[in-house]
């Protein structure tokens, strides 16, 4: 084990010596978790909305001011014209089209029903299923405002409603903040981590050093080890300037304990460093590495629930996600941080991402050669 | 120099596929000599030294390097032999210091035998000034000398040298063939290839290969007398026109 030590010793030399390292470890986790959960925000606000307006009536105007002081919704146009109002949407200028017909008031009074249309533009789903769930709330709400306002009191009313109360648990005000900083530090560890391991034993292959290196009587594990610890240490330095930045800037402190996350960490450490072992076997230069690399890191952004739950993903790509170590972290995370989640709970997300990391370690090891 | 076979090589072979790299060579190399591989490029010098280092398994022969089979004990040669490979193998962004006391460590030396042999090797480089520079401050022929020191910093019983001299001035040349004379009197063998004929003079025993075979060994003096040649460059020449490999 005596050249282990040696081997820790110029690692951390040449990573001190690094003129990119603190940007790496300590700016680069600042910005992302600044501005990532500022883009990753799912509150849908300032949703552009035009009114067609043909009765201009009490109850139509009424109407109109519930929906623009609900907060959510910017007035694009007020018309009395349906083709105005198409172009607006054509034009990108409206999202919704909010279209009262002529008679509106009279026929609530008279008839107790009345038909209203909304349009929806739905080049963006995400805005256009939010956008319209809001104005139907907001219109269900002013409709049972009507009811009380005009069925005389003493005839009790002939049609039972069933009024709903939402409560939502863990995360009450539902800011999404909350939700989405631990994830984005999930991602932040495995980019620094896991990719800087994978692009440093890389670049020793380019500049030939790893051919000395293996013409020594090194052994296999000690060389690995020797790559490995030194971004274990930094994987935990990240992580926890990260946990800092979320308390500073976002006031989240993990419910659960902290410790558990620590110990969770390691563990995710060790399989994404495998996975980072793994890829440096197989690529010849930082070039192939970084398109690799490029490719996993979009996968695992885009398939780990950071954005976008796994349970709404198609069955196989369900699977497909239990097969990346960072889809387990970043439900640790939310489950430790936002929940208060105990080692019990997690217990199955730590044997799976070990399990995990053992097989990409030792196969990274066999597929590491001294001799060719 | 001694009669004590410290490479011993028999119809030593390596194929990538179709292609026969090195084929079938045959020699011994002796106990404190100098020997030198020459050939062309693509002759399949480095391969042959890279099997002989056991970076790369031979496909089918025999070699024993400082008494060790390539097959079976590869490990048991790394920890007898040093290398300098082509490519300048020093890490550029540590000290020379450094570098000395990380190979030193690697190949399991005490603390006080780097200390002892950092100094030592400074002293023998006049590199007083130099020690705590990082490496990538030398220029090339220093630093070609560097590593060459590193490689025997473990005292090993054969140094293999790949193109130890590519691209360096005659007069650091010079200063470079004088380190490897010191090596070759504290008994360390000296395995080396180049490019460069007036350094054929410089060994004790040349070896020449052409499109993966060994055509000619003999000392330098043996071999202008075998091809009626008044130097290195013609016997040379008179060889490798044999050559059917384009060079790469």
């Amino acid at each position: 084990m005596g050249a282990l030590k040696y081997l820790l010793q110029k690692e951390f030399r040449q990573i001190f010596r690094d003129k990119g390292f603190t940007g790496r470890l300590f700016i680069a986790p600042a910005i992302q978790l600044i501005l990532l959960p500022m883009a990753a925000n799912y509150t849908i606000k300032n949703i552009n909305i035009a009114i067609v307006d043909h009765d201009h009536s009490t109850v139509s105007q009424k109407l109109s001011n519930k929906i623009l002081s609900s907060g959510y919704f910017k007035l694009a146009d007020y018309t009395d014209f349906n083709s105005k109002a198409g172009k607006l949407i054509e034009s990108d200028k409206a999202d919704l089209v909010l279209e009262i017909p002529q008679g509106f008031e009279k026929n609530i009074i008279r008839e107790n029903n009345q038909k209203i249309a909304i349009q929806v533009n739905a080049i963006n789903g995400v805005k256009a299923s939010i956008g319209f769930g809001y104005l139907s709330g907001i219109i269900a709400d002013y409709n049972n405002g009507l009811r009380m306002e005009w069925i005389e009191p003493e005839r009790t009313s002939p049609s039972p409603t069933i009024d709903v109360i939402t409560s939502f648990w863990y995360n009450p005000k539902l800011t999404y903040y909350i939700f989405m900083v631990p994830a984005i530090l999930v991602s932040l560890v495995t980019g620094v981590a896991g990719l800087s391991a994978a692009f440093n034993i890389v670049k020793e292959k380019e500049i030939g050093t790893i051919e000395q290196i293996n013409v020594t009587p090194i052994k296999k594990y000690e060389f690995i080890l020797g790559k490995l610890i030194p971004f274990m240490v930094m994987g935990g330095v990240v992580f926890t300037v990260g946990l800092l930045i979320g308390w500073v800037l976002y006031g989240i402190v993990p419910l659960g304990n902290i410790a558990l996350l620590y110990l969770f960490l390691y563990v995710f450490l060790f399989a994404i460093l495998g996975f980072g072992l793994l890829i440096s076997t197989y690529a010849e230069t930082q070039q192939q590495a970084n398109s690799l690399m490029f490719l996993f890191m979009m996968v695992f952004n885009m398939m780990s629930g950071l954005y976008t739950p796994i349970d709404s993903m198609p069955g196989w790509a369900q699977f497909v996600t239990h097969l990346f170590p960072v889809s387990y972290f970043i439900d640790v995370m939310r489950m430790v941080v936002i929940k208060g989640s105990g080692l019990h709970d997690i217990s199955m997300h730590i044997l799976y991402v070990f399990l995990i990391g053992l097989v990409l370690n030792t196969w990274a090891i066999l597929n590491y050669r001294k001799t060719t | 120099m001694t009669n004590e076979t410290v490479i011993r090589t028999n119809k030593l072979t390596k194929r990538f596929g179709d292609f026969v790299a090195v084929d079938e060579i045959t020699f011994d190399v002796h106990k404190g000599e100098i020997f030198g591989f020459l050939g062309a490029n693509g002759a399949g010098k480095t391969t042959a030294m890279r099997m002989l280092c056991g970076l790369s398994i031979p496909t089918s022969g025999e070699a024993m390097v400082a008494g060790f089979d390539v097959f079976k004990e590869p490990e048991e040669i790394k920890k007898n032999i040093g290398y300098m490979s082509q490519k300048f193998s020093l890490y550029e962004d540590l000290t020379v210091k450094e570098n000395i006391e990380f190979y030193g460590g690697i190949y399991g030396l005490t603390k006080k035998q780097i200390k002892d042999e950092s100094a030592d090797l400074v002293d023998r480089l006049g590199l007083h000034d130099e020690a705590d520079k990082l490496v990538s401050s030398l220029p090339l022929g220093w630093k070609q000398k560097l590593s060459f020191s590193v490689a025997i910093v473990h005292r090993p019983k054969i140094v293999f040298l790949d193109e130890p001299t590519g691209g360096v001035d005659p007069s650091m040349r010079r200063q470079f063939w004088d380190l490897i004379y010191d090596a070759a009197d504290r008994g360390i063998t000296i395995f080396v290839t180049t490019h460069y004929l007036d350094e054929a003079e410089y060994c004790n025993r040349v070896s020449i290969m052409v499109d993966g075979k060994i055509e000619a060994l003999d000392s330098p003096a043996g071999l202008r007398k075998t091809f009626s040649a008044n130097s290195m460059d013609e016997v040379f020449y008179k060889l490798a026109r044999k050559a059917k490999r384009s060079a790469d």
